[in-house]
């Protein structure tokens, strides 16, 4: 699919760029077609890509850099959410939706991720830091026209 | 964050306004956790109708803070979740183990 737009960020891995990632992708990719409900969804998917980055990718060293490269093409949005940082050792463990290696967060981030995204990839090997990729696709008219249609 | 914090018969009633993400996740747990330490509480009431935003950081404060309640027989509330601030809530199963009230009086009246 031909590419119509694209955007790079890179920002220092302190807790108050989550917003500002999230704000930026779901601003840029306000220029398709997206319910309000898929940018939320965008949002908190990036919300969740970066702060993992942060927690896990640079255990909450805050002078590393997160990069976010965001893809428009005509009908959807693909993000890569990448770290430096140290790694996932087993990455189908990670995935599992119990697991996390901190108890307060109960794995909830990847759950998310793989909920509200159409297409969604973790590369990543220890000591090699970690990227996320995600697509996210524009509802199809079809799709939109059939939920409005009850009062017909 | 802005944060409003109130005692009722026990039951901490907690307001939290904006979004809920990393960036506000410590400071908001220590808010809690400094009450919750005083052990004067009981039950707990999330009044979440002025929070946007929430991910798996915000849920983070909230279920760790359900746990320390729980712990001694203590209930979770929870009130007015905006659209999309609910639809997390339901997909994170957060649901099944806290009640929802419509306001906070008749979740006093129900947990306390």
């Amino acid at each position: 699919m031909q590419l119509i737009n694209q955007m790079k960020v890179e920002f220092l891995s302190i807790p108050a760029n989550v917003a500002f990632a999230r704000v930026a992708v779901a601003s840029f990719a306000s220029q398709l077609d997206y319910t309000l409900s898929d940018m939320e969804e965008i949002k908190v998917a990036v919300s969740e890509a970066v702060s993992n980055a942060i927690i896990h990718g640079y255990e909450n060293a805050s002078d590393k850099f997160v990069r976010v490269v965001a893809s428009l093409t005509k009908n959807a949005l693909q993000i890569s959410v990448e770290d430096d940082g140290r790694g996932i050792e087993d990455i189908k463990q990670a995935l599992q939706p119990a697991f996390s290696t901190n108890p307060e967060r109960m794995g909830l981030g990847f759950v998310f991720m793989q909920s509200f995204m159409d297409s969604f990839q973790v590369d990543s090997a220890p000591g090699c830091g970690t990227r996320v990729k995600m697509v996210k696709k524009v509802s199809t008219l079809v799709e939109q026209g059939s939920q409005v249609s009850p009062e017909h | 964050m802005q944060l409003e914090l109130k005692m009722e018969q026990g039951t901490l009633v907690v307001r939290p306004a904006g979004e809920l993400d990393l960036g506000i996740a410590e400071d908001f747990r220590n808010a809690l956790d400094e009450v919750l330490d005083q052990g004067a509480v009981k039950n707990l009431i999330f009044n979440l109708s002025r929070v946007t935003f929430i991910d798996s950081s915000g849920l983070g404060v909230m279920l760790g803070r359900y746990k320390r309640i729980t712990r001694t027989g203590g209930q979770v509330a929870v009130i007015g979740p905006q659209p999309q601030v609910r639809r997390i809530l339901e997909l994170s199963g957060l649901f099944q183990i806290m009640n929802e009230f419509r306001n906070e009086e008749e979740a006093l009246a129900k947990i306390s």
